[in-house]
């Protein structure tokens, strides 16, 4: 059993203490917007914020995020409006295939909340998520969208 | 249609959808006496022909049977539709038929598959008569509602005109009347210089669920009662399972099940995943690997150099003149070979499909390239006939041409057999997905070119060496034995042919296949084709001492849409300016998938092995373009595919196994190493190309060309990681 806090809400969880984050979010909390790539912290699409900050939650353990304030894509948005990275992603036309950008949008929030006005060297260092279908372009721009809003 | 199609459908069974998880259509047959039948959506909601359905509010639900994966395809399917249809396009949305469904109605949307750039190309037709068949009866219902002649009325944004009086109503109050006309035997369509919605970039219609987490990929289906499979495959391609030993893997947490697949896989099924895989990890598991353990990289790569050897059979692909006899008799040739590794395709997404089967019935949930063929994979792997299968397409999380493969369909399919009752998700691992791709094929080159005294080329020698797709994927397409799409880029003639004219010329394969499935990957044969061809044409402008661009112009007089994308990207890239100091150029074209295609790149070199790319400049001329913002990120995307593929892909056999496990072995490109590519759309019209691939052929010989004016030196093997260069 483990208590783990998702998007503000307490889960109380069946799953050993040496389970993924990742697969303790996407089986037992049932928030399938975290995606599973690699399972091994490479390609960034199970990108969550663990107090605030962006985590691949393939590579942490359910007992290693117990206590602390997890936010999947799920919880970026408040009830009535999304955050302005996904609304940035949608007038950009950002996603192509679409899986690997829920761990996309929560690297780049991530960014934006260290740094609101990112250069373009912050986002090569901060961003390093693989999309295979390349919306790195659009990725880019949007970020710039955002910061200069 | 596909053989595997049962001819016995149950044509009286009127209701034939599905309600569940994947949003999947389903249909009824309204039959009242001494009328024309009406077909209704889900929801009841009238079909206009087979490809509208107009609901009483007036959105217009247009249908899609090739499949989104990110290429953008659902939305430029629906401006064709909605360019005929005349409706409001902020009324539109999409929803997918089901290939049981199309079965059951004689097919009535055509072809599911996607690939081969084909989603738009080769619906075109056909979708934009679905629309314009749609919008007559639409038009026809309102003037029998007002009694007067359908030609002095007109249709625009959803709203039809009398144009005498003046008079309006809308497609959703005048849906159901004309559901119940007879659809017109032929429709006209517009001139292209009419289009209003075709040719504009508007926004795709499936971002906002992908920015929100709420899109449902393969991975994400749940069905009530659903227990979750992890599988391991042979990793010798061919070899088989000999034993597993369930017993110690028995009281793990959560495992409900070990079931053999096949002949040659074992998987676990289990309560959740995670706990599938940690059992199926644990899991004592015996192969007969058989004779294919022997092979490695090393053993393929003797075998293809052979076929390199003139005296060993070959198939000509190409040819004009004697190129042998002119080689032998120039002034001066040049000669040199090249090698192009497998690559796995890596969709960001592993493979995956959920399943239930039961005595009478087996659904499948699932992201795939071709609903027809998974669901041919369903009947197979079932034994039950068409009605009582249904395959439902959801998102694929990247498809590359994976998806179009049914292997992971079958699968899933064999595991439900074995648990009857109970809804069965299986997903791959990564390390699955890396061990069991159906790899882009393996191949060499050794190409000859021969000149005169003045430096003309009057030869040029192409013999191939390698590995046919459709030997493995579909023998019944190869012609007398040969490969027809081993000469892609390089044909005579097609979609997509060779752009040069030498008077000399002989391009041949010599076929040569691995026991490593090959596979359809983004680009296909054009990728080694365009490498080969192109560095090889840099390679003959140095030995005739003549610049890569003036060196090609002069032998394309004969092929003007080749000539103009090589000619727009060198004006954009600036090819008769000098490139900023330390920055080098390279450039390329070809013929892939019906469009002309050309690309330059702009790199610097630092100690030799780092490179920095600094400008990609990419044109296409696929005749029409649906929606420009659509195919620019195609064309970038091309470019982030094929460039990863040049710098760290490359998947190399040992033991008779795939070595690369997963993306610490098989890198991809990140944002840091991408600069912004610059399109160049030049459209020229009257006829349809593909757009998802053709630049991806581009990619890699406009940088390795750029490295050789950079260094002086030529790289002729993929991937560059084997020779310690790499992004600076």
């Amino acid at each position: 059993m483990a208590n783990l806090t998702i998007n503000g809400k307490t889960f109380t969880l069946d799953v050993e203490p040496d389970t993924p984050l990742l697969w303790a979010i996407r089986e037992n909390a049932g928030l399938t917007g975290t995606k599973y790539g690699c399972g091994i912290a490479q390609c960034g699409a199970c990108t969550v914020h663990m107090d605030g900050v962006a985590m691949r939650s393939c590579g942490i353990s359910v007992s290693e995020a117990e206590g602390k304030k997890i936010t999947t894509i799920e919880g970026l948005s408040s009830a009535d409006s999304l955050h302005k990275v996904q609304e940035a992603w949608i007038a950009q036309d950002v996603p192509q295939c679409g899986y690997c950008q829920s761990g996309m949008i929560m690297a780049v929030a991530a960014l934006l909340n260290e740094k609101p006005k990112p250069t373009d060297a912050d986002i090569d260092e901060a961003i390093t998520n693989i999309c295979r279908c390349g919306t790195f372009q659009q990725v880019r721009e949007a970020i710039h969208t955002i910061a200069s809003a | 249609m596909n053989k595997h199609l049962s001819p016995k459908m149950n044509r009286r069974a009127f209701v034939i959808g599905s309600a569940a998880v994947g949003a999947g259509l389903a249909i009824g047959l309204d039959i009242p006496f001494g009328g024309p039948a009406v077909v209704r959506a889900a929801d009841g909601s009238p079909e206009i022909g087979a490809w509208v359905v107009i609901r009483p509010d007036d959105t217009v639900v247009i249908r899609i049977a090739r499949s989104e994966m990110g290429q953008g395809s659902l939305t430029g399917l629906a401006q064709l539709v909605a360019e005929e249809l005349e409706c409001d396009w902020t009324k539109v949305t999409t929803e997918y038929p089901t290939p049981g469904q199309s079965v059951a109605r004689k097919r009535v949307w055509g072809d599911f598959s996607t690939g081969g750039s084909r989603g738009i190309r080769s619906s075109q037709d056909y979708v934009r008569k679905g629309g314009a068949t749609a919008r007559v009866m639409l038009i026809q219902a309102a003037a029998d509602a007002w009694k007067v002649p359908a030609s002095e009325c007109t249709a625009a944004n959803s709203v039809i005109t009398h144009t005498r009086s003046g008079r309006t109503t809308t497609y959703g109050k005048v849906a159901e009347a004309a559901a119940k006309l007879t659809p017109p035997a032929d429709v006209k369509l517009k001139d292209p210089k009419d289009w209003k919605l075709i040719g504009k970039g508007v926004k795709r219609l499936d971002t906002v669920d992908k920015t929100t987490g709420a899109m449902i990929y393969g991975v994400d289906v749940k069905l009530p009662g659903m227990l979750n499979a992890a599988i391991k495959d042979c990793p010798v391609f061919g070899g088989k399972l000999k034993s597993f030993d369930e017993a110690k893997i028995a009281g793990m947490k959560g495992v409900k099940k070990v079931v053999k697949v096949g002949d040659t896989a074992v998987a676990v099924v289990a309560d959740t995943w995670w706990h599938a895989k940690t059992a199926l990890e644990a899991l004592p598991i015996v192969w007969d690997e058989g004779d294919n353990a022997k092979v490695s990289s090393a053993s393929i790569a003797k075998w293809l150099a052979e076929g390199l050897d003139d005296a060993q059979p070959a198939y000509v692909g190409n040819k004009n003149g004697d190129a042998k006899a002119a080689i032998a008799s120039a002034a001066k040739k040049v000669e040199a070979v090249y090698s192009y590794p497998y690559q796995n395709h890596a969709t960001m997404e592993p493979m995956n499909a959920t399943a239930i089967y039961t005595a009478d019935k087996c659904e499948v949930w699932c992201g795939t390239q071709n609903g027809e063929a998974a669901f041919a994979a369903v009947l197979e792997a079932s034994g039950l006939p068409a009605e009582k299968c249904d395959v439902h397409k959801v998102m694929p999380g990247g498809g590359f041409g994976r998806r179009g493969q049914t292997d992971y369909v079958r699968q899933a399919v064999m595991i439900a057999r074995q648990m009857p009752g109970t809804p069965i998700k299986l997903l791959w691992s990564r390390e699955e997905d890396m061990a069991q791709g159906r790899y882009h094929p393996i191949t060499q080159c050794k190409m000859t070119g021969a000149f005169d005294a003045n430096n003309n080329l009057i030869a040029l020698h192409y013999r191939l060496s390698g590995q046919s797709i459709l030997f493995s994927l579909r023998p019944e397409a190869l012609q007398n034995g040969m490969d027809p799409v081993a000469f892609q880029g390089v044909a005579q003639s097609g979609d997509a042919a060779f752009g040069y004219s030498v008077p000399n010329l002989l391009i041949e394969h010599a076929m040569r296949n691995p026991h490593v499935p090959p596979g359809f990957w983004r680009g296909v044969n054009v990728n080694h084709n365009a490498i080969y061809m192109e560095c090889f044409m840099d390679e003959l402008a140095q030995a005739a001492g003549q610049d890569p661009l003036e060196f090609r112009r002069k032998l394309m007089g004969n092929h003007p849409k080749h000539l103009a994308v090589l000619n727009a990207v060198a004006e954009k890239i600036g090819w008769d300016t000098p490139a900023p100091q330390g920055v080098y150029r390279g450039i390329a074209q070809v013929m892939g998938y019906g469009s002309y295609v050309a690309g330059a790149a702009e790199i610097s070199v630092t100690d030799g092995s780092k490179i920095k790319v600094h400008r990609i400049v990419a044109s296409t001329d696929p005749g029409y373009i649906v929606n420009p913002a659509q195919v620019e990120r195609q064309i970038a995307g091309s470019f982030v595919y094929g460039l990863s593929a040049l710098f760290y892909g490359g998947c190399t056999v040992k033991d008779g196994k795939i070595e690369q496990t997963n993306f610490d072995t098989y890198n991809s490109m990140r944002i840091n190493e991408m600069p912004k590519v610059e399109s160049v759309m030049v459209p020229s019209g009257g006829f349809w190309g593909g757009v998802g691939e053709p630049t991806i052929g581009v990619a890699a010989p406009a940088v390795l060309n750029a490295y050789f004016a950079a260094t002086g030196k030529r790289i002729r093997s993929v991937p560059l990681r084997d020779q310690n260069i790499t992004f600076a």
